[in-house]
């Protein structure tokens, strides 16, 4: 801890703090998932917690993502507030059925009577040379489903905060986690805790443009805008959070003060979430608009195993700064 | 080689700031191209040139002052020449082999014909919506967004130059200060050189009225005609009769062939402007409304033309509805009348032995004596009684 109340940490902490938290807070909490035991998590997020917690609340499952899954549904259905960690987004096509025909529609199919307190924690995203079968950008698979709340941890502010506010959910709640920032550092209040998951959040403000990113896009697009200011371009940037609902009024608010749009995700460009924020902009705001909206997302290949082209394949820094100069300066 | 001249914008006009070009040498131009502004007291107007021809040589800088009938450009009008010649080509030997020149003329045409058609200002939403609310016309806009698309920045500099033009390149502002100083100069001039004669007369104007009223049966809102267009009309008319009174003083009596009637408008903030009305006595009614229509909100706009600042020959001053009844104008100098129209009232009217009640116009005229005589102000204002009083004669 330093003199400003803050405290370095890496993402990966950050999460498993946030486990503890809500663990030690609330004794219906448990954390079930595939290695998250004795291995101490696919990406060690849940190191040293089987031994603080014991077998009943960190709980190993076998290789099902669709029995864990559901397992999980219906413990929630019977009263407890499981953490359901699923080890990335590939695998939860395996869980689709359980989370859109079950933790998604019980509300609805019993008239009200039956909600699903589950959250469901999903590591996503490029980083680890994992391939295209480990790597991919799902989120706007999920937030195309009504009845779940589909969250991105694109900070360590909401790394750290916004499983506990997750869980106070009565409603399923999707996290999604980046393992392209497990070990990345950042500062962190010394008394981090629970966040809002209601709205977008504008990480930096910015009068000439509005970059709105989420996950990963974040950190990338703070760099860029840091490097914009250098050129004279004062970027907005406005992190999403929360892919489902979406918050409107934070995103068409930063586009009534900067009159510039540019989307940036991870996920394959075609019909992702910028898609549905950029069709919003259109019909809510249009005459706010100074120039086309762009976007900048996933190339639609599925993700190479080689570092240089796994780079290539999702929108860095220097491609957001490019996109944005062209934008504000064309020539 | 043609010289192109500073042009004087009336008769207050001594000096003028060239503000921008709107073409460079090379281009081809033809009778009423715009192309340049100029800055005066009267704010930043529009100057078209009169000959065709393809610009040579620019001689003056952006933001240069010079005095009224400084060369400004040279313009070379051998090319048009040129052109007539082709077209006298006999087509039909070479036709065959080469569809060349005229074909490629042809196309030409139809090229800079189908641009124009298409030309229609790239603006982003926000551009669009700023200046609809601003009443900011796009079309005299050059964008600098992606494309030449006009932004919010571009709209925003149009207003800016609007309502101060080229503030800041230090030139004439066009505020109601200026063109209230340009009003004193030219009213001054008139009093101190001008010696004003004045007549004055009433019309019954219940036929112009019945005439205004089944006119405007047939037509749609928008098309309206408002009595002020047969006031126009009339006095265009009634000087044909009576040509002394169209022209300008200037070491005697200029009569002038055209009847450009400039009509006063009253600006908002003060101060007036005088559009001229081109050829009034040719256009027919609904062509003078349509007229009216358009020059008043671009006088209000300070956005005319050099032709219609500097090129009417008699002026007409008119109070309006619910106005003052008679008005006695000043003489825009160097013409030599100025009629003046009152508010139209109902009043007390005799004719043969009996009293009646009648909307009735109070005519003015106000003319220079070293030009005319009371006589011929006198004919005149009968003229016009008659064209009020029959206006199927308009």
């Amino acid at each position: 801890m330093d003199g400003n109340n803050t405290i370095k940490t890496t993402y990966r902490e950050a999460i498993k703090q946030a486990i503890r938290e809500a663990m030690k807070k609330d004794e219906r909490v448990f954390l079930m998932g595939e290695d998250v035991g004795r291995y101490g998590g696919a990406f060690a997020v849940s190191k040293g917690l089987l031994k603080e917690f014991g077998e009943d609340r960190i709980m190993d499952v076998p290789l099902s993502e669709s029995g864990f899954v559901g397992a999980g549904i219906g413990a929630s259905l019977n009263g407890m507030r499981p953490i359901v960690e699923v080890m990335t987004v590939n695998f939860s096509l395996l869980a689709m059925d359980q989370i859109v025909n079950n933790a998604a529609t019980l509300l609805h199919m019993s008239g009200g009577q039956l909600n699903v307190p589950i959250v469901i924690r999903i590591s996503c995203g490029i980083g680890r040379q994992l391939a295209a079968q480990h790597s991919h950008s799902w989120e706007p698979l999920f937030a195309h489903i009504p009845g779940l709340k589909v969250l991105s941890a694109g900070t360590h502010e909401d790394a750290r905060g916004m499983l506990l506010t997750a869980l106070q959910d009565p409603d399923p709640v999707i996290i999604f986690e980046y393992t392209f920032l497990l070990n990345k550092e950042g500062e962190l209040a010394a008394d981090a805790g629970a966040v809002n998951i209601t709205n977008a959040k504008v990480r930096r403000e910015g009068k000439d443009i509005s970059i709105i990113t989420y996950g990963a896009g974040v950190y990338k697009a703070l760099d860029a805008a840091v490097e914009l200011a250098g050129a004279g371009i004062d970027a907005e940037v406005v992190d999403v959070r929360v892919l489902r609902p979406l918050d409107n009024d934070t995103i068409f608010n930063s586009v009534r003060k900067t009159h510039r749009v540019l989307l940036v995700e991870e996920a394959w460009g075609a019909v992702n979430v910028s898609s549905e924020i950029s069709a919003r902009i259109t019909e809510n705001v249009f005459y706010e608009l100074d120039a086309p909206i762009q976007r900048l997302g996933g190339v639609e290949v599925p993700i190479p195993y080689p570092k240089h082209l796994e780079e290539a394949a999702v929108p860095q820094q220097n491609d957001i700064v490019n996109k944005v100069k062209k934008m504000l300066q064309h020539d | 080689m043609i010289e192109f001249t500073m042009p004087s914008l009336g008769a207050d006009m001594e000096a003028g700031t060239l503000v921008e070009w709107h073409v460079k040498p090379g281009d081809k131009v033809k009778r009423g191209d715009i192309i340049a502004s100029v800055d005066t007291q009267k704010g930043l107007i529009d100057i078209e040139v009169f000959n065709e021809g393809i610009i040579e040589k620019l001689l003056l800088k952006e933001n240069e002052k010079v005095p009224v009938g400084t060369v400004m450009a040279t313009i070379d009008p051998g090319e048009e020449a040129v052109v007539k010649k082709k077209e006298k080509i006999p087509e039909p030997i070479e036709k065959e082999k080469t569809p060349g020149p005229i074909a490629k003329a042809k196309k030409e045409i139809e090229k800079v014909e189908l641009a124009q058609e298409h030309h229609r200002a790239k603006a982003s939403p926000l551009a669009k919506r700023i200046a609809e609310e601003n009443g900011i016309d796009l079309s005299n806009i050059t964008g600098t967004g992606e494309d030449g698309v006009i932004t919010k920045d571009d709209v925003e500099s149009a207003m800016i130059e609007k309502m101060a033009p080229k503030e800041e390149k230090k030139v004439t502002v066009a505020t109601t200060e200026n063109v209230r100083m340009a009003v004193a100069a030219a009213m001054s001039k008139s009093n101190r050189e001008i010696p004003h004669y004045y007549l004055e007369t009433k019309i019954d104007m219940s036929k112009a009225m019945d005439w205004l009223e089944e006119a405007n049966k047939q037509r749609s809102v928008k098309q309206r005609l408002l009595p002020v267009v047969l006031l126009i009309g009339a006095v265009a008319k009634a000087v044909t009769e009576v040509p002394d009174l169209n022209g300008y003083w200037q070491n005697g009596l200029e009569r002038k062939e055209e009847i450009n009637i400039g009509f006063v408008v009253s600006l908002r903030t003060g101060g007036v402007m005088i559009p001229a009305i081109h050829n009034a006595d040719q256009k027919a009614i609904d062509e003078l409304m349509a007229s009216l229509n358009d020059i008043i909100p671009r006088a209000r706009a300070m956005k005319l033309r050099s032709s219609e600042l500097s090129e009417s020959t008699i002026t007409v001053t008119n109070l309006g509805e619910n106005n003052a009844e008679t008005v006695y104008g000043v003489i825009y100098p160097p013409q030599v009348a100025i009629v003046g129209f009152g508010s139209i009232t109902e009043m007390p009217w005799a004719e043969n032995g009996l009293l009646g009640a009648r909307p009735v116009l109070n005519v003015t005229l106000s003319a220079d004596h070293r030009a005319t005589d009371g006589a011929t102000g006198s004919r005149f204002l009968m003229a016009l009684k008659k064209y009020l009083s029959n206006p199927d004669l308009l």
